[in-house]
């Protein structure tokens, strides 16, 4: 089984809080510490437990500026066999399209059977892994929490649905799997497996080398484009506590018992 | 302007509400256009939500179709190739069936694509200015999104009401024969439901709940002993289930469970609205989280920036002293 798993460098939510920076238009970008997107994780390691299971090799694939190595390297440092860098100044800004478009072009110039997404990112939007599955014309599941894949040609698959229920299908291969959290336990990466993969190369393709018309990608390609980060007038919101902590915990105490909250 | 079309999601003879709220949406996008709503579906239910939504004033496209029976979107993606124009602006609910829609559906309509939207602002030439949220809902966006050749457009569950001016009754129109060949490479096999827990959290009137701000696994202590001193049961947000310190029936929102207790205490938990979306029956909420722009303190009666780490284990200890 050849597996590709596209990753993304995004603002790790454990260790920033998302403030807009004081003109009000952009989120504060200083002192942002980035990783690989959470979903991400789950979706290498699924990848890595398949090959382990049935053979094959694990790619992961980023599309970014230099800075995205950093990520593409800590997935190999999982286990993933390669990685591959898609960069140039013509993809900044693409939409979501623009992206699937050139990791398409990526997937062309290899030969997989299964290629995982996250099933979403830092933008929430959970579109690349179905987008590039209808541009490459294979099947797609999304919310992907189980896999039950041995070397036939179609693989079972199960969907996390509403409720916590989960809708099981049958696949053919090759398809396009977008991973939820919760699929696995992502394995620990330590120093000394970053270690090992420090000096491995990364082969990094641009828009030439993947034969990709420049305008048909990045702000000049998309349909679609944020405009600017904003926090809305929300209204009053929760009534905040203020004081001491002692001060603070009485009055709660008081406001829970009131509601029935203390029994 | 495009034609304005909904996509209906349906169970047991009934729409779900997403229905009416994506006819409200497109309402907002364009106040006079008439809305079409496809029913997809086969049998006597599809017939009565065919019914049920024409009764609202939208104009009704069915598909009858055994192999539309279950909501497969690889199905459902052939059959709306077929039946709709090419620069329809279709609006589909941003749930499990439509995140595993509408992205593909833009490729094959070669229409623009936005999901989770939860707002519109208007038209600037060909651009329809959205709003929507990025980082968990910590921050809001303008989208532009050209929909001169048409758009996907997914809607966040609950973001907008359910317009209750009754219009004239819609027309039914049967579009079955249009659908095209509906085979797929991917084959719907059978729902398997949750299994039951330990707790049954929807039952309780007072839940602790706790997300990814407790950190590590033996911290978990601290908000079991809160459970205890207040009487209630501990419920939790997604991250706790994902990092297994707590069984999925635990679980509090739209991946898990339903719940409506009396007094909800969200303890280190951001307030996604999948989370939320689990959240019924307007409870007294308490938020205790050390970001102040988490969005759970809109959601909150009363809230508290701090450390739940720091915290819980104080008004543990208050609220032990009075027992």
């Amino acid at each position: 089984m050849e597996i590709l798993v596209c990753v993304k460098r995004v603002p790790d939510p454990a260790e920033n809080e998302i403030e807009l920076n004081s003109a009000g238009n952009d989120i504060e970008q200083d002192d942002l510490v980035y990783s690989v997107n959470e979903w991400d994780n789950y979706a290498v390691e699924e990848a890595i437990q398949i090959v382990d299971k049935v053979g094959g090799s694990v790619t992961v694939v980023s599309v970014g500026d230099e800075d995205a190595e950093e990520v593409v390297r800590r997935e190999m440092a999982m286990g993933a066999d390669k990685g591959l860098l898609l960069s140039d100044d013509a993809f900044e800004n693409s939409d979501g399209k623009g992206i699937a478009s050139i990791l398409k072009a990526a997937v062309a110039k290899g030969s997989y059977d299964l290629i995982f997404t996250g099933a979403l990112a830092d933008d929430g939007a959970a579109q690349i892994g179905g987008m590039l599955a209808a541009m490459l014309d294979w099947p797609y599941a999304s919310l992907v929490n189980v896999i039950k894949a041995d070397d036939s040609k179609t693989i079972k698959v199960g969907r996390e649905i509403e409720g916590g229920n989960q809708e099981m299908n049958e696949i053919d291969l090759p398809c396009v799997l977008s991973i939820q959290t919760g699929i696995n336990e992502p394995r620990y990466v330590g120093i000394r497996g970053i270690r090992k993969v420090a000096s491995v190369e990364i082969p990094q393709l641009g828009a030439a080398e993947l034969g990709i018309d420049p305008d048909t990608v990045g702000a000049k390609g998309a349909k679609v484009k944020r405009v600017d980060y904003f926090i809305p007038e929300l209204g009053e919101g929760a009534e905040i506590l203020e004081g001491s902590t002692d001060e603070i915990v009485e009055e709660l105490v008081e406001r829970l018992k009131a509601k029935g909250g203390i029994k | 302007m495009s034609e304005l079309y909904i996509y209906v999601t349906h169970k047991d003879g009934a729409p779900d509400d997403s229905a009416s709220e994506l006819i409200a949406a497109a309402r907002k996008i364009n106040p006079d256009a008439s809305v079409t709503a496809i029913v997809a579906g086969s049998g006597d239910g599809a017939d009565t939500v065919c019914q049920t939504v024409a009764a609202s004033g939208a104009t009704v496209f069915k598909i009858a179709n055994e192999a539309l029976a279950y909501p497969n979107a690889e199905i459902v993606r052939n059959m709306l190739v077929n039946i709709l124009p090419s620069d329809a602006i279709i609006l589909i609910p941003h749930d499990t069936f439509g995140m595993d829609l509408g992205p593909g559906l833009s490729i094959k309509l070669d229409a623009a694509f936005v999901s989770d939207v939860i707002d519109f602002e208007g038209l600037e030439g060909t651009d329809l200015k959205i709003i929507r949220q990025e980082f968990s809902g910590q921050v809001y966006t303008h989208v532009l999104c050209d929909i001169s050749a048409g758009a996907v457009l997914n809607i966040r569950p609950g973001a907008f009401k359910a317009d209750e001016n009754q219009i004239a009754e819609g027309q039914i129109i049967d579009k079955s024969g249009d659908a095209g060949d509906l085979t797929a490479r991917r084959r719907f096999l059978e729902v398997v439901e949750a299994e039951a827990g330990e707790v049954d959290i929807t039952a309780e009137d007072v839940l602790i709940s706790v997300g990814r701000g407790i950190e590590d696994e033996d911290n978990m202590e601290i908000i079991f002993d809160l459970a205890k001193e207040m009487g209630g049961e501990v419920s939790c947000s997604r991250p706790i289930v994902d990092a297994k310190w707590l069984e999925k029936a635990r679980q509090v929102g739209t991946s898990g469970q339903t719940v409506k207790p009396k007094v909800y205490l969200a303890l280190g938990i951001s307030g996604s609205f999948q989370h939320l979306g689990g959240l019924k029956g307007a409870p007294f909420v308490v938020a205790v989280n050390k970001n102040a722009n988490a969005p759970i303190f809109q959601a909150a009666d009363v809230g508290v920036v701090a450390d739940i780490l720091d915290f819980i284990p104080e008004l543990t200890e208050k609220i032990s002293e009075l027992n």
